[in-house]
């Protein structure tokens, strides 16, 4: 019998039966009586002064309630305190190709749109900022005024002596890598119904309920007040089922405010819902981020010093921007032990849509680069690239050289398993064929590549002097060549520092208990399809000993909930647990207590367990006779299972297939000795004398975690980190330059795994989001607009495309978390990229510094091998040495004009200055 | 405007529409059935998929007039008499789904495949469902899922001719 009744158990998730019979209700599945549909006014420039709007036509039209714009609410706002650059309607500029104008509220949709035709919007266009590289050289017309030379934040940290380090590094490697941008593309597209109570007395608008596809509404709430100048007891935001974040529902999106704008110029309830184009715009997600990275190394592979200068392409507004950049030099040297790093970022406007968090914050795009260099150190000094990893491991409890405190450690394993699962010790040895040798050279940077298999465990002295490069393994009878890379990543379990800074708690949980022994949780977590109300349900439960079935989560609204700041940086599980944890605690206390005058015992001899609660040392006596129960089919404790005729779930979940109400029929007070009761009666006993059943817990990380003091170190301590390593198997067609990516093997350190088949499932599905990366999500930019704002030409893999992921869990019990739990959701993604590209490199021995590994990059990169006819790129690009940042995503050319630009715009000067694509040769 | 007569799971709807309105905006608006999902209104995600004639199709690919005298089912009239569907019962089982807003056109596509197909492949699962698009599941345990409600069915189909 386990330690735990429902934690470490597949249990299923709570709300799978409203998803699965097509009855939950995500926000724009809600209507109200008299309900407006609004649409939004987009700019069609990258950069222009507005000068003028008139709606007259537009309010003119039969249908149209009301047209609001930029004048109805002029405040500005941003997820950051630092960051409050943003209006939900432009007030004066427009900073985007998409950037929100006005926004109409009409009878319907058809109305609506045609309205948006009728408004006349004049602007003036301004020279517009697209490579951030020119961007930051601005000296004039700057995306907004107080940021000159359009830098939204820089920062410089040095740790340790870096000078010194690579002086005493006996190899160095260096290298440009460039990450185009990604987004979420999460399925269901934003969506937000407003509406106000009219005051019965003067018909203003009253209070306000807002339903929204929101990772933070208590964000939101705070937001709306500070625009809509009303306060925030008066405002209540719900969130319905939300179909996806990823981040890209995790700060204030314009039109969430903007449907509360027009309904209080309407009267009347509007609903806005972004089509898929408008998802796009609205966007927030990763900035392409170009990383100069140097990497010093001793012969045996310990690294001695790390440096990196990172730039990012932030777009039009501040977003989460400091934040990004920081996580991206914060979690830089944290995951291996790396004496000493120097980290220079810089987050840049340009003019395109603001880009903020996505799944694995930060930290993905540099990992990309850190993990790649990792490998062509290996590669140079002759080691197993497994191996140079686990000569750099941190040794905890420890504080990295940037001051993260690191608890558990679960990366040894993590990559023992990957290693083991991958076979990747044969696959690495795999010998070449003779033929293959005949096509070797040397590679142009002068680097020393040689075959990693041959020498694992060799010592310094015996690298090489004869410079290979992997030719690949054995071509398979198709001529596809294949090969195996590894890499590793880590993330936090939440920030240790909130956004906004004060010493409130970051999760709070109520409990309210019913004389049914119904369980209600209360939270401000906000599920998104990850599991956080099936998390907080089996936390409570197993407090308290209860059937999982008796425990109701109502999570999400700010009227009946207390305060959770959201679904972001895989905070939930942490955070909320521990506050579900503590107030399931202070409920027990009290059931407790009144159990313990029942069964004549102390309080601290009382054991809750199997749905009863018992006097200590008779739980195993008092487990024949059950209670009279009529159990929700699947009742998830042992006790119950060996009593009970439940219905399991046959797959590879417990729990209910329809949840019934538990109803347990009490026990007479006079029947029998009183060594334990049953659950309901315990839970009575206590009502009885208290008249309520309620308590709270919440959660603060500890002084301990918070990290230094310097500018900037509030950005990466956590109170935990999660670790990955991951091996992918990829092959390469030499004729198409088309990747297919095998398998990959995914071990995760999530402390403990709560629900493995949560864990499970974050981890797939970051891998595979991962994959999509580095294969093919790429958003495409000619002159600031989007070419590509659509799920056909912004692809990800299909079901078709995507190979098996092999997850295996690794648990590490962290001290701090809830039951020794970590994050599980965005950790694993990082470490897939740099996978595939170093397999990718093992297969045909092109090293790709640039992201997305698209057949045309690969196959620019094996003809430069080959000194074959170039590829046909846009500028020049060559993906294994990017040079520059071409707004055009590297691999395609674009006819036509674009958007309307200014005639000075610099970066039109420099795409006429810029080689001709039609210069190429193919 | 036009007249049409659908019937939807079961239920004749009469409605007097707008010869432009989509499908999938019947069923929602019209019908008030909102299970079948918008992902992005141009047949690229799958979200809206629902039965036409038994038939799965992408209901934002399909204008209501054409629909007029035929007959839709949607994911909410897949559990009858009490009974999830074996599809809708393995999604739950094989945690197939998580943000859950691509699970019912996932489900509404795989019983069409089903339909055609009793015991496909995981290849054929994969081919069959890549036009649906899902973001959160990386497609692994759908795929387990629709395996899983295969041999459901088939036992069932057992089971009831063996009572024959």
């Amino acid at each position: 019998m386990s330690e735990f009744s429902t934690i470490g158990r597949p249990i299923a998730f709570v709300d799978a039966a409203e998803k699965t019979t097509g009855h939950g209700k995500y926000t724009d599945d809600l209507s109200m009586p008299g309900m407006l549909i609004g649409k939004v006014l987009h700019s069609p420039h990258p950069h222009a002064r507005i000068k003028s709007i008139d709606t007259s036509r537009a309010r003119a039209l039969p249908g149209v309630v009301a047209v609001v714009t930029g004048q109805d609410a002029p405040t500005t706002y941003g997820i950051l305190p630092i960051g409050h650059d943003e209006h939900a309607l432009a007030l004066d500029k427009v900073r985007y190709v998409g950037d929100n104008v006005a926004c109409v509220a009409a009878v319907d949709e058809a109305t609506a749109e045609k309205a948006l035709a009728l408004i006349d919007v004049e602007y003036e266009l301004l020279p517009a900022w697209f490579d951030p590289e020119q961007s930051m050289r601005a000296e004039n017309d700057f995306v907004h005024e107080n940021r000159p030379r359009n830098i939204e934040k820089e920062y410089h940290h040095t740790f340790g002596d870096p000078d010194k380090g690579f002086a005493e590094a006996d190899y160095v490697a260096e290298a440009r890598y460039i990450a185009n941008e990604v987004t979420h593309a999460a399925m269901e597209p934003h969506s937000t119904l407003a509406a106000f109570e009219l005051d019965p007395h003067t018909g203003k608008p009253g209070r306000l309920t807002v339903w929204s596809s929101t990772q933070v509404p208590y964000y939101l709430q705070h937001k709306l007040s500070l625009v809509l100048d009303i306060p925030m007891s008066r405002i209540r935001v719900i969130k319905p089922l939300v179909g996806g974040g990823f981040g890209g529902k995790s700060e204030v999106i314009p039109l969430e405010i903007t449907a509360a704008i027009a309904a209080r110029a309407a009267h009347a309830p509007v609903k806005i819902t972004y089509t898929r184009e408008e998802v796009f715009w609205a966007h927030r997600g990763r900035p392409r981020t170009i990383i100069d990275l140097k990497t010093g190394a001793k012969n045996d592979g310990r690294i001695v010093a790390a440096a990196a200068r990172v730039i990012q392409d932030g777009g039009g507004y501040c977003s989460y921007g400091p934040v990004t950049i920081l996580y991206s030099g914060a979690l830089l040297g944290a995951l291996y032990d790396i004496p000493n790093v120097r980290y220079d970022g810089y987050r840049v406007l340009t003019n395109k849509p603001a880009c903020g968090a996505m799944r694995g914050h930060g930290t993905v795009n540099v990992r990309f680069a850190f993990e790649s260099q990792l490998d062509e150190i290996a590669a140079a000094l002759k080691l197993d690239p497994a191996e140079v990893r686990c000569r750099n491991l941190l040794k905890p409890p420890c504080v990295t050289v940037n001051g993260l405190r690191v608890l558990s450690y679960g990366l040894p394993e993590c990559i023992d398993k990957v290693v083991a699962a991958s076979d990747w010790t044969e696959k690495r040895a795999r010998p070449v064929q003779a033929s293959e040798k005949l096509d070797l050279k040397p590679v142009s940077e002068g680097h020393g590549f040689s075959r990693a298999e041959e020498v694992s465990h060799l010592c310094h002295s015996e690298r090489a002097s004869a410079r290979e490069e992997p030719a690949g393994r054995n071509p398979a009878a198709d001529g596809r060549r294949r090969g195996v890379g590894i890499a590793c990543s880590h993330y936090v379990s939440g920030a240790a520092n909130s956004i906004i800074r004060s010493d409130m708690p970051h999760s709070t949980v109520n409990l309210k208990v019913d004389r049914d022994g119904g369980v209600v949780a209360y939270t401000g977590a906000a599920e998104i399809g990850q599991g956080s109300d099936t998390m907080t349900a089996q936390i409570v439960a197993e407090v308290l000993g209860c059937d999982l079935a008796r425990v109701k989560v109502v999570a999400a609204d700010t009227d009946l909930t207390p305060i959770d700041l959201g679904s972001y940086s895989s905070r939930v599980t942490f955070m909320n647990g521990n506050a579900s944890l503590r107030a399931a605690e202070d409920v027990k206390k009290k059931i407790a207590s009144a159990a313990a005058r029942r069964l004549d015992c102390a309080v601290a001899d009382v054991v809750f367990r199997g749905d009863k609660v018992f006097r200590q040392g008779a739980e195993n006596v008092a487990r024949a006779p059950s209670p009279a129960v009529d159990r929700p089919p699947g009742a998830a404790d042992d006790v119950a299972r060996s009593s009970s005729s439940a219905v399991k779930a046959q797959g590879r979940v417990e729990g209910q297939i329809l949840r019934g109400s538990v109803q347990q029929k009490r026990r007479n007070e006079d029947e029998g000795s009183r060594d334990w009761m049953s659950f309901e009666e315990a839970v009575v006993a206590a009502i009885d004398f208290s008249g309520a059943l309620t308590g709270t817990g919440s959660y603060a990380p500890p002084a301990e975690a918070r990290g230094g003091q310097f500018k900037g170190a509030g950005v990466g301590p956590s109170p935990a980190y999660s670790y990955s390593a991951q091996v992918a198997e990829v092959s390469v067609d030499e004729e198409t330059g088309e990747v297919t990516v095998h398998k990959i093997w995914a071990a995760h350190d999530c402390g403990r795994a709560l629900n493995p088949v949560a864990v499970e499932g974050q981890v797939i599905g970051s891998v595979w989001m991962g994959l999509g990366q580095a294969l093919e999500e790429e958003m495409i930019w000619k002159d600031g607009l989007l070419m590509n704002p659509g799920l056909l030409e912004y692809r990800s893999p299909s079901a078709a495309e995507s190979p098996e992921i092999e997850c295996m869990i690794v648990e590490s019990i962290d001290p701090e978390g809830p039951f020794g739990a970590k994050e599980a959701g965005e950790g694993s993604l990082a470490a897939t990229i740099p996978a595939i590209s170093n397999a990718i490199y093992d297969a045909v021995g092109v090293r790709l510094r640039e992201v997305p590994f698209t057949p045309e990059r690969v196959l620019a990169a094996l003809r430069a091998k080959k000194g074959e006819k170039k590829l046909n790129m846009t500028r020049d690009v060559d993906p294994t040495a990017p040079a520059t940042f071409p707004e055009h995503g590297g691999a395609l050319c674009f006819k036509g004009k674009g958007p309307a630009r200014h005639p000075l715009d610099v970066a039109r000067a420099d795409v006429a200055r810029a080689p001709s694509p039609a210069e190429g040769d193919d | 405007m036009k007249s049409v007569e659908i019937v939807v799971n079961g239920v004749e709807r009469r409605a007097q529409v707008e010869p432009r309105m989509l499908l999938v905006h019947f069923l929602r608006d019209v019908a008030g059935l909102t299970g079948t999902h918008i992902g992005c209104e141009t047949s690229l995600c799958g979200a809206c998929t629902a039965l036409l004639d038994g038939r799965a199709v992408k209901s934002c690919t399909v204008l209501a007039v054409q629909a007029d005298g035929h007959s839709v089912t949607t994911i909410e009239a897949l559990a009858s008499e009490g009974q999830l569907h074996p599809l809708q019962e393995s999604f739950w089982e094989e945690h197939a789904l998580q943000c859950g807003f691509c699970t019912p056109g996932m489900i509404m596509c795989a019983s069409d495949l089903l339909g055609s197909n009793a015991s496909p492949s995981d290849r054929e699962i994969r081919e069959g469902l890549s036009g649906n698009l899902c973001r959160c599941t990386g497609y692994q345990n759908i795929v387990g899922a629709v395996k899983s409600a295969s041999r459901k069915m088939k036992r069932r189909t057992a089971a009831t001719a063996a009572k024959k």
